[in-house]
């Protein structure tokens, strides 16, 4: 009995550790004003790519450095972490109740709606979603509504295939017909029967989305089709950092862990709700 | 004997595609107040699809070609659907085949007994709640409060079925379907279940349709019996003739395919290959005889 303890506690691990990191993120991006010890624009010649404080050369209060312009690191990434957790929120939410919502009329139904909405998918999903996301934020121009809906018209086909195939499992189970033979309706079923036996599912894939989402803004930005190129994304740093990563390493270096721990933290904590899912509902 | 509450009127169902023959054919069963009907047959025979035509669960792949349904006189397919979900909620209950998945895993069990009685019935919901307490106290569930509270997986398949005995009672349906009830409980539990099912059926007077394989719990607790052989009743009468005079061939055959401890050099015979064939022939009449009564398409693939 000494084993699955160790493992469920494995699990609470991976997913407090996420769930602190996206509590840290949300933090950051609300008091981003009040914590950055410097306006996040303010350019200053003197002050070039100032390494961070324990590498020699330091100036005191720039604690991560600054980039090409002066402007000081630590405060750019703390106002990134806005647009970050925006694009996380809204795409994918956006991307999940279209998605989920398709996918459950399709997976419960079946029949036609199940062959025009399969259709869609496969259609879909055969467009490169890298290239569409550019397409689409170039035609909407460059706007952080356009990256969001970059986001979510490309990645509802996620939701609405994983929706789709446990709607259609569900549909299966015999408290259906039971409820059927009660009297219910069939959006009532859809809707207060099988919905929540779905959600455990949609919630874990909601997590990993907006570490999807995260990643996508950050490419965008990269290439410069996110939002205007005075506010800071960690996208846009990392792209500015990549010219001068030989004489300074931290302008590429500290948006680019941020990135990568809050990708990690979304999708660690969608795994470990998942997990904290499966003993009940399976 | 009183009128029939449910009446299935030669009822005859089908494939949607590619099916030759019919699934139930021309199947007839009344089953009158306070009556257990017992429907028995192998595995394929239809048994189950009956039960569902009642309830217009059948499978999407099914259709029904011919036939009636009616409760308490209202034949079901000449409703709307709306109008058919509420005769049948409001009328007929379902005690399902297995006891595991007939439960909702995310909803509490007071939820799933008392939605049912406050939406289709109207009942407040302390009304409902004391209906459905006082239920599972009838199903001798001990602490009746405290399983409210629990979710089915937090339950043992005896237990899960006791509750949707007694959810399907808690309305107080004029008939109840028991679709082979207890085929996935343990033998002990098993007998528990049939005495529970049976003395509930008894006090309140339903009509009950009782679907199973099994003859003996037939002669424990039907009055009536169907005897189904690929969707046709090849015989309907009392348990005391049916076990003492059975008439058909095939209800010979199933008997002496019963173990039996008492002469256990009679029991468990396979059904005779004449015995099948016997059978089939008579299947082959009905279907040829129902082609000759019905249009071209029909006659066309005979």
């Amino acid at each position: 009995m000494a084993e699955p303890r160790a493992l469920h506690r494995r699990r609470s691990v991976r997913l407090w550790l996420g769930a602190a990191w996206i509590a840290l993120l949300l933090f950051a991006a609300i008091f981003a004003g009040w914590l950055s010890p410097h306006d996040r624009l303010a350019q200053d010649l003197m002050l070039q790519t100032l390494p961070p404080a324990w590498l020699p050369g330091a100036e005191p209060g720039y604690y991560l450095g600054t980039d090409s312009l002066g402007r000081d690191i630590l405060s750019r990434i703390l106002y990134a972490t806005r647009p970050a957790l925006i694009v996380a929120i809204v795409a994918s939410s956006a991307a999940c109740l279209a998605g989920s919502l398709l996918g459950l009329i399709a997976g419960f139904f079946g029949g036609w709606p199940d062959r025009i909405i399969s259709r869609l998918v496969d259609i879909w999903m055969a467009f490169p979603p890298v290239l569409l996301s550019i397409l689409l934020v170039a035609v909407l121009g460059p706007a952080l509504s356009s990256v969001i809906i970059a986001i979510a018209v490309i990645d509802w086909t996620r939701f609405c295939r994983v929706v789709r195939a446990e709607a259609m499992q569900q549909r299966r189970m015999d408290y259906v017909d039971s409820a059927k033979v009660a009297g219910y309706g069939a959006w009532r079923i859809m809707a207060r029967e099988v919905l929540p036996n779905v959600l455990p599912a949609i919630v874990v894939l909601f997590s990993l989305e907006m570490g999807i989402a995260v990643i996508v803004e950050a490419i965008l930005s990269f290439v410069n089709l996110s939002i205007s190129t005075d506010d800071p994304t960690w996208g846009s740093m990392i792209a500015e950092g990549r010219g001068i990563v030989h004489q300074a390493w931290w302008v590429l270096v500290f948006p680019l862990i941020c990135l990568f721990l809050t990708v990690l933290a979304f999708s660690q904590f969608g795994e470990g709700l998942k997990e904290r899912f499966d003993p009940v509902m399976r | 004997m009183s009128a029939p509450f449910l009446e299935i009127d030669r009822l005859s169902v089908r494939l949607r595609r590619g099916g030759e023959g019919r699934l139930l054919r021309g199947a007839s069963i009344a089953v009158a107040p306070g009556v257990v009907h017992g429907l028995v047959g192998e595995s394929g025979a239809g048994k189950s699809m009956i039960g569902r035509a009642i309830f217009g669960i059948l499978p999407r792949a099914v259709e029904v070609i011919e036939g009636a349904v009616r409760l308490g006189g209202t034949n079901l397919f000449d409703l709307s659907d709306r109008e058919r979900r509420r005769l049948v909620g409001v009328n007929a209950a379902l005690i399902p085949q297995d006891p595991l998945t007939a439960l909702n895993p995310s909803k509490r069990i007071e939820s799933q007994m008392t939605d049912r009685l406050t939406r289709v019935l109207g009942l407040s919901s302390a009304a409902a709640k004391a209906r459905a307490l006082g239920l599972l106290e009838e199903v001798q569930i001990r602490e009746p409060a405290r399983l409210f509270r629990s979710y089915p997986h937090e339950l043992s398949g005896g237990m899960r079925q006791r509750v949707l005995i007694a959810s399907a009672f808690a309305a107080e349906p004029k008939l109840i379907v028991a679709d082979e009830p207890t085929t996935a409980l343990d033998v002990t539990v098993q007998k528990q279940i049939l005495k529970l099912i049976a003395e509930m059926q008894r006090r309140r007077g339903t009509a009950l349709l009782f679907v199973t394989h099994n003859l003996g719990v037939v002669a424990k607790i039907c009055q009536q019996v169907s005897v189904l052989y690929a969707g046709k009743i090849v015989e309907q009468t009392d348990v005391a003739t049916l076990f003492n005079a059975p008439t058909h061939v095939y209800t010979r055959a199933l008997m002496a395919a019963t173990p039996r401890y008492d002469r256990p050099e009679q029991s468990l015979a396979p059904v005779r290959p004449e015995v099948i064939a016997a059978l089939n022939r008579e299947i082959d009449e009905t279907d040829k005889d129902w082609a000759a009564a019905h249009s071209a398409p029909l006659r066309a693939r005979a």
